[in-house]
């Protein structure tokens, strides 16, 4: 049998050096497999757990709850508007979406050393997919989030269609950090010890738990180069409606940070690249 | 298309550091490697350029291949072969874009799929049929593809009442299979495979095999890398030898192979000196075996290739009328073939003090399986030395009768050349 054989598709093959610019078409071309990755991460997540998929559920409303207990009861601490586990809960789903994917995004080229070292395919979808995998989980979240206003009968405004921005917000800093941490990862181990401090001091530093109102206001531009903070307001504003009003400046600077981190993070990855399937 | 070739190499290298497996692991002895790097750079060169290779030679860095030119043909099976750590798996990872050559070029015309490990990327977790979908995926097909070719998949790896169980419950037959029947429904311009015939049982792959010879008969173009000399001679079309990160030949398959055999792939001497299990008078000691020919590793011998045993000795004298016996027992202990001098009609009329015997086979004529050897060394038909179990060789499939068939299993442990003929009478039938 004669196969034709299409010139069209060639390889070039050769030292890089410096930076290098992101192949988009190439990723286009998989994006199929970025489906799959994400596909894996979500059917295997709770896999042989008595739970299940119910964990998605339990876990934000504890969190929420145990938090609502205690800073509920501290008097310095009034939340506009609605019942603190409303409040918290708001908040928690997309922090638990942005720390998720830090975690699994940073730690996942060398979870797939295998796949790294003995298959071809862009190294971008390896966080990439860790972090949209969250996205499941998030919309699970957001069911129990609409059962909780109901309950709470809170009505959302018009900005509820504002919604969708903020996640693509959280993304994308998840994402950037994810790049860029997945990439330091590959050859230094510290990353996954150093992890677990940085979520902790990020949940500090995000108005999650208490109410921005409880920063100076002469320090608030500091503290939204914390992408967190504009998105966290961002989400409040957006479901929880009448009670919450946005500060432009703040999200515009949050937001600005979140897509700078994102950039900065995917160059950084493409530029050390080349070195992962050798250091991993 | 024109007269493009499939594969231009030119002047390819990989360099790695000394190391790089764990360079350094910690952020503090990178800081620590860039402080001190940067005042040797000021001492001793401003202008230098992190990145340039400022010593090639130098002992911190090893060529894991090193100026690499050739052209594959479209249509062309390439069977590179070469002793461990010789660069075959760094030319394959570089030719399938894993990692960065650190000089030279490559291009490709044609799409790539490459095969360097059976069933990567499968989760233990999901269940056969989720694996095929995600083990598809990851090496290239869409998933409409996957969905036309999963029944063919499925039937290949004969796991059909399986494929609802999760992987983890597989044995490593059926996950090996699996892997292989995924990889093979592939329908790359260009396949490049790496040593992946080594795992699974001999019918499996032997199908394998069938199938790849179907990939290269189709037209398309294959870069193998195995010790299976049988298989690379049955497959390729054309072979390149290749050490220390060099080609050292290239062309006729069978040329190749005998290149490489000559010269590679010799075994580290099994040391004898240390037996105290030996009978005989002593006059003469056997000190070590060795084996040269063609091995896929130190111990393991390829049924008809040429194999060289070569058997050390130390004699208290010279002496007259000296014969040297191997014999050969199978795992039940009994003696299935013997080599000896003497019914050869080769006795050594006088040995020195110290010196080797060579018994060379141009065929190794036993099948494949594992034997264990006596050696027998006597002197004017008195043993002088006798060894059991000297040494333990394993036999793997090999081409010996030139057909690409060996009798099964069971039938029996030694080849033999032999033929066929067929006379019919010549008048005409009777009525």
């Amino acid at each position: 049998m004669a196969t034709e054989f299409p010139s069209e598709h060639v390889v070039t093959i050769r030292p890089t050096r410096g930076w290098v610019p992101v192949n988009l078409r190439e990723l286009w071309a998989y994006r199929e497999l970025l489906y799959f990755l994400v596909w894996r991460d979500v059917k295997v997540r709770y896999k042989q757990t008595v739970l299940g998929v119910i964990w998605v559920v339990i876990q934000p409303l504890f969190m929420a709850l145990v938090f609502t207990f205690i800073f509920g009861q501290l008097k310095g601490i009034s939340v506009p508007g609605v019942s603190f586990v409303l409040f918290a809960f708001t908040a928690l789903l997309p922090w638990n979406l942005f720390t998720r994917g830090l975690s699994e995004g940073s730690t996942s080229l060398v979870a797939n050393e295998r796949l790294v070292t003995k298959v071809y395919f862009p190294r971008l979808l390896l966080p990439a997919s860790a972090v949209a995998a969250g996205l499941v989980d998030f919309t699970i979240g957001l069911g129990v989030l609409a059962t909780l206003m109901l309950y709470f009968r809170v009505v959302p405004t018009i900005a509820i269609l504002a919604f969708p921005f903020f996640v693509f917000a959280v993304i994308l800093a998840a994402m950037g950090i994810a790049f860029l941490l997945s990439a330091v990862d590959a050859r230094y181990r510290d990353v996954r010890y150093t992890l677990p401090f940085l979520t902790l001091l990020w949940l500090f530093a995000t108005p999650i738990f208490y109410p921005l109102s409880l920063v100076d206001e002469g320090w608030r531009w500091l503290y939204a180069l914390n992408p967190m903070v504009g998105v966290t307001e961002g989400f409040r504003w957006a479901m929880l409606g009448g009670a919450y009003t946005l500060d432009p400046a703040l999200t515009a600077v949050s937001l600005a940070v979140a897509a700078g981190i994102f950039v900065a993070g995917l160059f950084y990855f493409t530029r050390t690249e080349r070195r992962f399937a050798d250091t991993v | 298309m024109g007269n493009d070739p499939a594969i231009r190499v030119r002047d390819l290298g990989k360099r790695y550091r000394i190391g790089q497996i764990a360079p350094y692991k910690t952020l503090r002895d990178a800081i620590a490697h860039a402080v001190f790097s940067r005042f040797r750079r000021t001492g001793s060169n401003p202008a230098g350029r992190a990145g340039a290779p400022s010593s090639p030679g130098s002992k911190d860095y090893i060529w894991a291949l090193r100026n690499v030119s050739f052209e594959v043909q479209h249509g062309d099976a390439v069977g590179v072969i070469g002793p461990n750590g010789a660069g075959k798996s760094t030319l394959l990872k570089v030719l399938s874009r894993i990692t960065e050559p650190t000089e030279g070029w490559a291009q490709i015309r044609g799409r790539v799929s490459s095969l360097l490990e059976v069933g990567t990327g499968f989760h233990h977790e999901l269940t056969g049929r989720e694996n095929i979908f995600l083990n598809g995926a990851i090496l290239g097909m869409t998933r409409a593809e996957i969905e036309r070719k999963f029944e063919d998949i499925v039937k290949f790896a004969e796991i059909e009442k399986f494929i609802d169980t999760p992987v983890k419950w597989y044995s490593d037959g059926m996950r090996v299979r699996l892997g292989f029947a995924v990889a093979a429904h592939l329908e790359p311009e260009i396949l490049i495979v790496d040593e992946v015939l080594a795992v699974g049982d001999a019918a499996f792959q032997r199908k394998c095999l069938g199938k790849m010879e179907g990939v290269a008969s189709e037209g398309r173009t294959v870069i193998f890398v195995s010790h299976n000399m049988a298989a690379i001679q049955n497959l390729c079309t054309v072979a390149y030898g290749l050490d220390h990160g060099r080609i050292f030949a290239t062309g006729n398959v069978n040329d190749v192979i005998t290149q490489y055999l000559e010269n590679y792939d010799r075994l580290p001497i099994v040391p004898l000196g240390d037996r105290t299990d030996r009978r005989g008078t002593g006059k003469v000691r056997l000190t070590g075996v060795s084996i040269s020919g063609a091995m896929s590793s130190s111990d393991t011998i390829v049924c008809g290739s040429p194999v060289t045993f070569g058997i050390a000795y130390e004699a208290a004298q010279r002496f007259r009328e000296v014969d040297m016996s191997v014999f050969f027992y199978d795992q039940y202990g009994t003696c299935v073939l013997v080599a000896a001098s003497d019914i050869l009609g080769k006795t050594f009329a006088e040995i020195k003090e110290r010196g080797k015997f060579f018994c060379r086979f141009d065929k190794f004529p036993m099948l494949p399986g594992t034997y264990r050897l006596a050696l027998d060394c006597s002197v004017k038909g008195v043993a002088a030395d006798f060894i059991k179990d000297a040494v333990t060789i394993h036999v793997v499939e090999g081409d010996y009768y030139g057909s690409g068939k060996l009798p099964p299993k069971g039938w029996g442990h030694v080849a033999a050349s032999h033929d066929w003929d067929l006379e019919t009478d010549s008048g005409p039938p009777a009525a």
